[in-house]
């Protein structure tokens, strides 16, 4: 069993973004037979979030020699650390991969800890190389990216000038995405401006759609949504008879009418690279994340609701993104008048993984 | 802002008084029957998922949004049956039933409701009764669904039946005193097995609302404690039909105040405005408990008040 | 003429034995022990049915849940581990359904106790060393987890307000609040993504209990268990409690002070459960966020039912949840069944115990006549 050399890149160097960490360091997986067990924090068919990673892991399922075991609904709780060891224990898992934010700390930290001839992979960019165990490690795909690019359209699709955001929770991750958002749409149409509602959790479908009404009743004419399952915000929108675009995975079937674009991750871009380096017998990368240069995350392909204009401006910004184009450039402030971000900013800078403010443009309070 | 703030809370409010209430009107009325009769049915919240999945599988297999909902009534007449068959067994405490079909029947709509979180079943359409309106957010507020109507109806037929008919006689007696109804050859356990059934049905409608309708879609996040609101609104309602449904629209209301006061600005605190139905159910429990009217109103019979 | 009694008519027949005698002890307790244990064997069986109507092997589901639960050392410690919290949480539905009240407010008081625990750390942490801390931090739990509850106890005792309902109702006002602060004035912002309070820190979080995998919290459970049964078994108290919970207006008639014993059930029941959230926060999550409302307070209320709210009977009830619960991943994975499946094992195993209490005194082996009644 060799180990490479370790790199020193860790997440709190600023410096130019890597899009695929040269560190690698962990035991060589053998090739050939590996179990891959995939944790969820919902059900796989929610048309979200869960959704997304089901998909994607799918497409190890038909690699020879990858057996891939699931298991939804597990909380962010010791449930999620036991249901991890009982895969390793009981169904011989030997790659394990942690879809919710809340399963890192403590949980998948101690229990790697504990099986150190297991990889851990967590969809969170929280690894850091000089606190936490080396068969760990983060992957993520930065949406923020693909709103940025729903903005874009959105700001050329809007009569109001008002664009609705129904939010679950102000974590920075959300965060980014309604000032991602909220800076697309103002590249196009300087007058938008983006209103954000938080229903205050995952999954809410009541209050999501009451927040979807209230935007429209507000004068949004744009929704979309950072939740775990958009389907109702996608539907009540539709049937209120305004535009909107979608997150996590496709909901164009949702709104045949208005649906300009949407916001997704592509996972399988990850997924595969893991399922590649395991068959070849090469040890996984610690860290793996990226937006569009990397092709991690993707827009879902043009609705009825998106205009021609929309739909030239939104390709050419996927395209600047692919050309690492940066979305935060200074300076902008939040909404209580805060210079926030002073300079023009890579888009992969750890930096931007800290946010808890909204920016200017938006309204919306964090609690 | 095209629009003063207040006007538009004012408009949310009634849009939510009109789009959140149902559920808890049908759930109300169920309980409301079943309590006249000296029973509680605190298993509502289980029969209200139970309603809402099957009103979404049926309607999505059919194509029927109305197949759904008389699937959805079948559903919970057979879990308010369950309920009142089991209650009648001699030495059987009816809020633990209530509690245990709670959690059994959340259970079977979850497990078989799987299938149908993703796909799209066909919705119950709405009247559009606020076209005459040149403001089209007053009229998206008055868009009513006739499940809405329906539960009026429902409503005002059970307060006459309460007062006018033989049957509505029978089921208040069984309710105020057990050995009168006995006395004058009434089968008491069948008459609150009969309407602990008839009020599974209703909150089994209150369900398909909830998925056909408003919010229209099938998971497992769909109910919040709704079920057991709607049995608190019963007791502020001093079991009167009528009052059930002035309670549901207050509820219904209450459920808006979070998100449209976020879409006005007011932004601060919106987890307690969130929380705002419960708290406003257990304060007018407070008030209208040991009120002197809820004494004269209460069913004799009834376990939850003794 | 004088009648003289027949003495062999007059002596009391003797039915085999003398009251106070162990086999009568045991043909009484049998009761309690056959009973549940057939109510069990009843939902095993319907539910085997519901499977086998849906294809599904029995038997393969009954091997795993023996596998995921127990089978194994690490599936022993999993079950250990998620019967810790449940046992404190049924306690919390035991003590006052010995007063006559269905109190379902755990879920509600361990999220406050555990966030009340955690509020309190954060000026202790780096102060004071870790005992006297994690002390405090436990007393803070259970006093809140107790007045959270003690507010529907006062509200049956001075209002009436039915305690079912109002204790469903603090615990989504408990849970708003809960959200409230950690996402607003109590927010550790080194951590952006998790709503939390400041993490306690690996040195001052409750360990393992020596040998095993398993923290404190299932040891003070147990002992908890064993002090409330003897509680409600062998002091004025808990007889009182009983006296209460059999007859209210006997009670009230014997001066009893009915009000002031429903609150003081009331508040035991929110410690117990807001000891469950200090070890939920200090022993597993090290912090309070949203992950504390994970459902133990309504596990717990199936558990205090199952074992008929006697404390020391809970221990056993609680393992055997918490290996359905350990084993219901493995499940889930092996047989294609939804996460719901163990929900509905649960919801029925509710119903058919609580219809199995109308088999009680209908048996006659269980008849021991010629003795008191039973408490």
């Amino acid at each position: 069993m060799g180990y490479s050399n370790i790199s020193r890149r860790t997440l709190l160097q600023g410096t130019a973004a890597g899009v695929i960490a040269a560190a690698s360091v962990g035991r060589l997986a053998r090739a050939g037979d590996v179990t891959i067990g995939i944790v969820y924090v919902g059900p796989r068919d929610d048309f979200g979030w869960n959704q997304a990673h089901a998909v994607a892991v799918k497409s190890l399922k038909s690699l020879p020699g990858v057996k891939v075991v699931e298991e939804e609904n597990v909380p962010e709780t010791d449930a999620c650390a036991k249901t991890m060891e009982s895969m390793i224990n009981l169904d011989g898992a030997n790659i394990i991969l942690g879809t919710s934010f809340g399963y890192f700390d403590p949980f998948m930290i101690d229990v790697a800890k504990k099986y150190a001839k297991v990889e851990f992979r967590h969809a969170a960019p929280l690894w850091n190389a000089q606190k936490h165990p080396k068969n760990l490690g983060s992957y993520f795909g930065y949406l923020n990216q693909a709103h940025y690019v729903d903005g874009v359209a959105a700001g050329l699709s809007t009569k109001s000038n008002k664009l609705g955001f129904v939010a679950a929770k102000p974590i920075a991750s959300v965060l980014s995405n309604i000032n991602s958002f909220m800076l697309g749409a103002k590249s196009t149409n300087p007058n938008a401006s983006v209103q954000v509602i938080f229903t205050g959790d995952w999954s809410m479908p009541v209050r999501e759609a009451e927040a979807t009404n209230a935007l429209v009743d507000a004068g949004a004419d744009v929704i979309t949504c950072h939740v775990d399952g958009p389907k109702v915000v996608i539907q009540t929108a539709e049937s209120r008879g305004v535009k909107t675009c979608g997150h996590n995975a496709s909901q164009a079937p949702l709104a045949p009418k208005g649906f300009i674009t949407g916001a997704e991750y592509k996972w399988e871009t990850i997924y595969k690279a893991y399922a590649a380096d395991v068959a070849g017998g090469k040890p996984m990368p610690n860290m793996m994340s990226g937006g569009y240069e990397a092709d991690m995350v993707q827009n879902t392909a043009f609705g009825a609701g998106a205009s021609p204009a929309a739909r030239a401006a939104a390709e050419k910004a996927m395209a600047d993104l692919k050309a690492k184009k940066p979305i935060y450039v200074g300076p902008l402030k939040d909404t209580k008048g805060k210079i926030v971000i002073d300079k023009s900013y890579d888009n992969l800078d750890p930096y931007l993984d800290q946010m808890d403010y909204l920016l200017e443009g938006v309204v919306g309070s964090i609690t | 802002m095209s629009q003063a703030p207040a006007l538009v809370v004012l408009i949310a409010l009634i849009g939510g008084a009109i789009r959140v209430s149902t559920p808890f009107m049908f759930v109300a009325l169920g309980e409301c029957l079943t309590e006249k009769s000296g029973r509680v049915n605190l298993g509502l919240e289980g029969t209200l998922v139970l309603g809402a999945m099957c009103a979404y599988a049926t309607a999505y297999h059919t194509g029927s949004p109305w197949l759904g909902v008389l699937a959805a009534g079948a559903a919970g007449a057979v879990l308010g049956a369950m309920h009142g068959y089991i209650c009648k067994l001699p030495r059987v405490n009816d809020i633990a039933i209530g509690i245990a079909m709670m959690s059994f029947g959340t259970g079977v709509a979850f497990f078989f409701g799987k299938p149908y979180i993703q796909p799209q079943a066909p919705r119950l359409g709405a009247l559009p009764l606020g076209a005459w309106t040149g403001n089209p957010q007053l009229a998206a507020s008055l868009e009513v669904s006739p499940l809405l109507l329906l539960g009026i109806a429902v409503a005002a037929l059970m307060a006459w039946a309460f007062a006018n008919t033989r049957w509505g006689l029978i089921v208040r007696m069984t309710g105020d005193s057990a050995p009168a109804a006995k006395a004058m050859g009434v089968s008491v356990d069948l008459v609150r097995f009969l309407t602990t059934t008839m009020g599974g049905f209703l909150a089994g409608i209150g369900g398909a609302f909830l998925s056909l309708y408003y919010p229209g879609s099938w998971n497992q996040g769909l109910s919040s404690g709704q079920g057991l609101m709607a049995v608190a609104l019963v007791i502020f309602a001093r079991w009167s039909p009528v009052r059930c449904v002035v309670a549901a629209l207050l509820f219904g209301a209450a459920g808006a105040i979070g998100p449209s006061l976020q879409s006005v600005g007011v932004n601060q605190g919106y987890y307690f405005f969130n929380a705002a139905p419960y708290i406003l159910t257990l304060f007018i429990m407070v008030l209208s408990a040991k009120s002197k009217r809820a004494a004269h109103d209460v069913p004799g019979e009834l376990s939850i008040t003794k | 003429m004088v009648n003289v009694p027949n003495p062999v008519a007059l002596a009391p027949p003797v039915y085999g034995s003398v009251p106070g005698d162990l086999s009568v002890r045991i043909r009484r307790s049998a009761e309690y022990v056959a009973i549940p244990f057939f109510a069990l064997a009843v939902s095993a069986l319907l539910f085997s049915v519901f499977l086998l109507a849906l294809g599904k092997s029995p038997l393969e589901f009954f091997q795993l849940v023996e596998r995921g639960g127990f089978g194994t050392a690490f599936s022993l410690q999993n079950t250990l581990q998620r019967s810790a919290p449940l046992i404190l949480t049924a306690l919390a539905v035991a003590v006052p359904a010995r007063i006559g009240l269905i109190m379902i407010g755990g879920e509600g008081a361990l999220v406050l106790g555990g966030f009340a625990a955690a509020v309190l750390s954060i000026p202790m942490v780096g102060h004071l060393p870790p005992f006297p801390t994690l002390c405090l931090m436990a007393t803070a739990a259970m006093v809140i987890g107790g007045g959270w509850v003690g507010i529907a106890g006062y509200l049956r005792h001075a209002r009436g307000v039915n305690e079912t309902i109002s204790t469903l109702l603090l615990t989504y006002i408990g849970i708003a609040i809960m959200n409230f602060f950690v996402e607003g004035a109590l927010r550790d912002l080194s951590n952006p993504n998790k709503p939390s309070t400041k993490p306690l820190g690996e040195a001052y979080m409750v360990g393992h209990i020596p040998g095993t995998d398993v923290h404190w919290g299932l040891a003070a459970g147990i002992v908890l268990a064993i002090l409330l049964q003897i509680l409600m078994s062998r002091t004025t108290f808990g007889f009182a409690v009983r006296v209460c919970g059999g007859n209210p207006r006997a009670a009230l008639a014997q001066g009893l002070p009915v009000g002031k014993l429903i609150v003081l059930c009331a508040m035991i029941s929110g410690a117990c459960a807001g000891l469950a959230g200090f070890f939920e926060v200090a022993a597993i999550q090290g912090r309070a966020n949203a992950s504390l409302v994970a459902g133990y307070g309504f596990t717990g209320i199936l558990v205090s039912f199952l074992a008929r709210h006697n404390p020391v009977a809970i221990i056993p009830v609680a393992l055997l949840f918490g290996g359905i619960v350990a084993s219901g991943g493995l499940i889930e994975r092996r047989m294609g069944l939804p996460d719901a499946t163990v929900l509905v094992l649960q919801g029925l195993t509710f119903l058919v115990l609580l219809v199995s209490e109308t088999l009680y005194g209908r048996f006659a082996i269980f008849r021991v006549t010629g003795t008191v009644e039973r408490t």
